[in-house]
């Protein structure tokens, strides 16, 4: 296996008393998309959460084990360092709704009170929406709101916003659930072209999706870790009964 | 099926009816102090001082000017205050802070304005020695807050969580994303919270009577006892001068425009500013 860039250590994460993740040992090849694939309520979107310590945000939500980014630890590093380095695109698009779509690529800038010259900015803004496969849908309206796109534009969008950061890692978290098929068709074509300058983990229930575009599957049920390997392995000669039942659809 | 059809026909008559009812005080009020105040008012009645009794004339400049130093004092006060506490209590929901002061701010609001202007009394007036502006404007100040703070809890409140999520995932901190993502998406509502408080407390009298006292004279120091329209209103409408009276309705006229136009800007800017999520 190729250089990993990210890894959890006996990762495992509490609401309140109720435990969503045990004990998740698990490495990340780097500039790879891996799929975390497994049923609604299994604990992927807890799980790529605490990988750029969103979890945290959550009242009453806690957990233990050790992630670390390049051999560090990321719960030492500023919370706000780490989800710079390790970017994120949601489930339903988000755009900011007060600002325009040139603004809202760099959104990360301005908002974080990081300086850019008008010549970087526009650099950046058209690189992260060429890298989005978006720029040539939007270069003649970059001042006009992000919300006036359609949901699989935004989720673009939404894509560039987290690229405009240079993270290392993007984490997907069920990025094409509230997309139409065409839309969906154009992120994971997307994705297999992000993955040259970025290391992509991709939550998903769709298995259609995982097998398409990753190259590592790791399936994750009632908060275990159940296999994980080369996504071809996987969804041809599963190791382990559950996962083989899950891709035959006998649950999920 | 025609018995049942004559039953809904009633019905919605009878609904029509009792809302129109209600609109019945408001239009009786509307005309009538019109009728009374309207004729007074000219260019000389908005920029002359009242004339002494028997001199026909004369205007209600220096309580136009009061009510404004009043209102920009209650707004200094209150407005960032209010947004703190606001803030503070939309983002932390459940604290026993934010029940006590939801609690608290309730409370408040529920004072009677009376009571507001005693305790401004006795914060202001009596330590500085004199009746004062100043102390009018914090009173009327404390009325406007409880405003402030529930409108910008509850529209801070309406701003969805995954903005919020969206900022802090591009790592910007916690402080940066309430001021920069969350306020500006509720400053509409903010605004118009605002407003609505500030018409509200324009009109306010009691709270004034031994705050600001009221000045028959033009003064433009905070420090000094000033004038405002409900307190001209309050002693020239008692006055047993025929001339005074007429300055009252004339100043009535002004106070509910202000409170009118203050209504339907707050209305305007919630609409037409609206973010849509």
């Amino acid at each position: 296996m190729e250089g990993e860039i990210l890894k959890t250590v006996n990762l495992s994460a509490y609401y309140g008393k109720h435990q969503v993740l045990k004990s998740i040992t698990l490495s990340f090849p780097e500039n790879r998309v891996t799929a975390i694939l497994g049923p609604s309520g299994c604990g992927k979107s807890t799980f790529i959460r605490c990988l750029n310590r969103m979890h945290e945000l959550v009242e009453g939500a806690r957990m233990e084990g050790k992630v670390y980014l390049r051999g560090k630890d990321i719960y030492e590093m500023e919370p706000t360092t780490v989800r710079r380095k390790i970017g994120m695109v949601f489930q339903r698009p988000n755009p900011f709704p007060t600002m325009t779509i040139y603004d809202n690529v760099i959104a990360g800038y301005k908002l974080g009170g990081i300086k850019l010259k008008k010549t970087e900015a526009d650099a950046l803004v058209e690189d992260s929406l060429r890298k989005a496969a978006l720029w040539e849908e939007v270069k003649d309206f970059l001042y006009k709101r992000g919300t006036f796109l359609s949901g699989g534009q935004q989720q673009r969008l939404c894509i560039a916003r987290a690229l405009a950061m240079k993270p290392e890692v993007l984490l997907l978290d069920e990025p094409t659930s509230a997309l139409d098929p065409k839309s969906t068709a154009r992120i994971e074509e997307l994705i297999q072209e992000l993955k040259k300058t970025v290391t992509i983990i991709l939550v998903t229930h769709n298995i259609g999706q995982a097998s398409r575009v990753s190259d590592f599957t790791a399936f994750l049920y009632l908060g275990e870790l159940v296999e994980f390997g080369a996504t071809e392995r996987v969804f041809t000669v599963p190791r382990d009964k559950r996962t083989e039942e899950y891709l035959v659809g006998k649950f999920g | 099926m025609r018995g049942r059809l004559i039953k809904d026909r009633i019905f919605e008559l009878v609904v029509i009816a009792f809302s129109l009812a209600a609109l019945v005080p408001l239009f009786v009020i509307l005309v009538y102090v019109f009728k009374k105040g309207l004729p007074v008012i000219n260019w000389s009645f908005l920029t002359h001082l009242p004339k002494p009794v028997g001199v026909k004339g004369g205007g209600v400049a220096n309580a136009l000017v009061g009510t404004a130093f009043l209102v920009l004092i209650a707004s200094v006060t209150s407005i960032p205050l209010g947004i703190w506490a606001g803030i503070y209590l939309s983002e932390n929901k459940n604290s026993p802070i934010s029940e006590f002061v939801r609690v608290s701010v309730d409370v408040l609001q529920a004072t009677p304005s009376i009571v507001v202007g005693i305790l401004a009394y006795i914060w202001l007036v009596k330590p500085i020695g004199h009746f004062s502006a100043l102390s009018g404007g914090v009173a009327l100040g404390i009325m406007m807050l409880p405003m402030v703070v529930r409108s910008t809890e509850e529209v801070l409140n309406l701003v969805p969580h995954y903005l919020k999520e969206a900022s802090l995932a591009l790592g910007v901190s916690y402080p940066r994303t309430v001021l920069k993502v969350l306020l500006p998406s509720g400053i509409p509502g903010i605004v118009s919270g605002i407003l609505l408080g500030v018409s509200r407390v324009a009109g306010e009298t009691a709270p004034l009577l031994f705050t600001a006292f009221g000045n028959q004279f033009m003064n433009w120091n905070i420090l000094k006892p000033m004038n405002a329209l409900p307190l001209l209103i309050f002693n020239y409408a008692m006055s047993p001068y025929e001339e005074w009276k007429r300055l009252a309705w004339g100043a009535s006229v002004l106070l509910i425009l202000l409170v009118m136009v203050g209504n339907i800007i707050s209305r305007m800017v919630s609409e037409k500013w609206k973010v849509k999520f």
